[in-house]
């Protein structure tokens, strides 16, 4: 029988820190994504008319909350589970009477729902620069819903991992930052000479942020098929490391 | 009585490490408070944390409460409250939200009323609102155990609960321990403090080298260990001591003024009234006597050092 008090238990706890440093976790990705606007969409965007007819400040909409989502997901979630480790507070976790699914779920759900509530404010604050049509309102919920767990999940797995705060730092910024940009946030692989658009395409990244414009815009760089492919395999993969992790103990029993 | 807690033929092999547990067998009856002595890497947290859930054991069985912890870990820990060596508590959180936290860990409802008789029995209850990072050492150790009582458990591991505390938090820990006792908890502690295991266990088990050495009633191991010794102060003192005592182990004190005996309170014959019938037959006057129980201290270094004799032999 599943543990539901532990999820809502975790979930709650989270959000509560969240909601306790609202202002700073909402200012810093509203202001960023304010400046990528006035940059991209106002002096750059000026210059680019429009990426295969829509207006570049509404073409890069997408890219900016997915780049927030995933940065937001993988910070949260990284974390969230990094802090009872360093604090010494993870043993409550292990000796509770929940398994690996409630302490993930408490976990990923709170980074998850951290993530599209600033993803949310982003949307929101482009209403005021450019003018922002979702074709498909569900697809895009269910994109930004998946997306948001399955890098919450991946910032689970670095929290869990990281042995001290560089470690949780490395992740994000050399390896999750980087695939956004080449994953195609503020341009579209199809503007790319054919072999570098072929090697955009082995970046996983390309295939959500894809997806996810195709939401807005009913255009994608790969079929949405493979998009929708592509999180639910890396929430297969993250979930299967997850799992092995609890059960061996590794970095977690040490 | 029942026992709430069986542990049976545990072991422990760490990877590439000592072998923390050998073979432990034991019983611990409801509502019994069981001090675990023994000294640094005896394998006591070893054998705290495998009941907990904190470490897999190599062998063996445990039960707490009739199910197993493995196999119905769910169910074994709900009856199971930790307190941890270290205080280890998010600085930012309020002393109420932390502790209904972890009763929410354990799947219980929301109870504040429950809760707050917790507080109120740890004299927490005018803090609950109070940042954990603004308590004192004290206060944070009563939260620890606070936070292991939130799910109303019937089972209480302290492990090593006064370790590095001064001399009047630590009595202020026992008092907690006391109260506990007379809520009828089962409380299991981990200690290197003998004093402490004197002073709040009914029962003592003794862990060298991750054996269990003995599992006694504390009276019955202070009885069955224990050796007196008896003073006999002398009116007027003494140059030497006699041959005739100094043949029986009798010592003469500097002054000359007390004569020291050892005995053991297992014989049947501890020699006292021939050795008084003695002195009064050299014409040694006795002006008083006292008698002292040796420390548990004495007890588990004369245990201790048994095993490492015979480990050597």
């Amino acid at each position: 029988m599943i543990n539901t008090g532990a999820i809502r238990s975790i979930y709650n706890h989270e959000m509560q820190r969240f909601f306790r440093t609202i202002w700073q976790s909402i200012a810093s990705p509203v202001l960023s994504t304010v400046l990528y606007f006035v940059v991209f969409g106002a002096a750059i965007g000026g210059r680019i008319q429009s990426v295969e007819g829509i207006a570049y400040g509404a073409f890069i909409v997408p890219g900016l909350m997915m780049l927030t989502v995933l940065q937001q997901s993988v910070s949260n979630g990284s974390f969230g589970i990094y802090f009872p480790k360093f604090s010494g507070t993870i043993y409550e976790y292990l000796v509770a009477p929940a398994g690996w699914i409630e302490v993930t779920a408490g976990f990923v759900c709170a980074a998850a729902s951290k993530a599209i509530l600033i993803a949310f404010l982003i949307l929101i604050t482009s209403f005021f620069f450019v003018g922002v049509h979702i074709a498909h309102p569900f697809w895009m919920l269910a994109f930004l819903f998946l997306t948001a767990f399955a890098f919450s999940l991946l910032g689970f797995i670095i929290g869990l991992w990281a042995k001290n705060f560089e470690q949780l730092q490395v992740v994000p910024l050399m390896v999750v930052t980087p695939l956004v940009f080449l994953g195609g946030a503020f341009y579209s692989a199809s503007m790319l000479p054919p072999f570098w658009e072929a090697v955009a395409k082995l970046n996983p990244v390309l295939y959500l942020i894809s997806g996810f414009r195709w939401s807005f815009f009913d255009m994608a760089d790969v079929p949405v098929g493979l998009s929708l492919f592509a999180v639910g395999l890396m929430i297969a993969l993250c979930m299967f490391a997850i799992r092995w992790i609890f059960l061996t103990g590794w970095r977690l029993r040490e | 009585m029942s026992a709430i807690i069986e542990v049976d033929h545990l072991s422990k092999q760490y990877a590439n490490g000592p072998r923390a547990l050998d073979d432990v067998s034991l019983n611990i009856d409801e509502g019994e408070i069981v001090a675990l002595l023994g000294p640094n890497g005896a394998g006591k947290t070893t054998l705290i944390s495998i009941i907990c859930g904190l470490v897999v054991p190599t062998g063996g069985t445990v039960r707490v409460g009739g199910h197993d912890i493995r196999t119905d870990w769910r169910a074994a820990r709900k009856l199971i409250g930790l307190v941890p060596q270290e205080i280890t508590l998010e600085p930012f959180e309020t002393v109420m939200n932390t502790v209904r936290f972890t009763r929410g860990l354990y799947g219980a409802a929301p109870d504040d009323a429950y809760l707050e008789k917790v507080l109120r029995s740890l004299s927490l209850w005018e803090k609950r609102d109070a940042q954990t990072r603004e308590l004192s050492g004290g206060m944070k150790r009563r939260v620890l155990i606070a936070k292991a009582l939130s799910h109303n458990p019937k089972v209480l591991f302290l492990d090593e609960p006064t370790a590095g505390v001064d001399v009047a938090l630590r009595r202020e820990m026992w008092q907690v321990v006391d109260q506990l006792r007379r809520d009828g908890v089962t409380i299991i502690l981990t200690t290197h403090y003998l004093e402490e295991a004197e002073e709040m266990a009914d029962r003592i088990g003794v862990i060298n080298h991750g054996t269990l050495l003995l599992m006694k009633p504390k009276a019955e191991l202070m009885g069955e260990f224990g050796k007196k010794h008896l003073t006999i102060h002398l009116y007027e003192p003494l140059e030497r001591c006699p041959p005739e005592l100094t043949a029986r182990g009798l010592t003469l004190s500097a002054d000359g003024l007390r004569l020291g005996y050892d005995y053991d309170t297992r014989s049947d014959r501890t020699g006292i009234g021939s050795l008084l019938a003695e002195l009064s037959g050299l014409g040694i006057r006795v002006r008083d006597v006292s008698t002292k129980q040796s420390s548990l201290e004495e007890v588990f270094m004369s245990l201790v050092s048994d095993e490492e004799k015979e480990g050597a032999a």
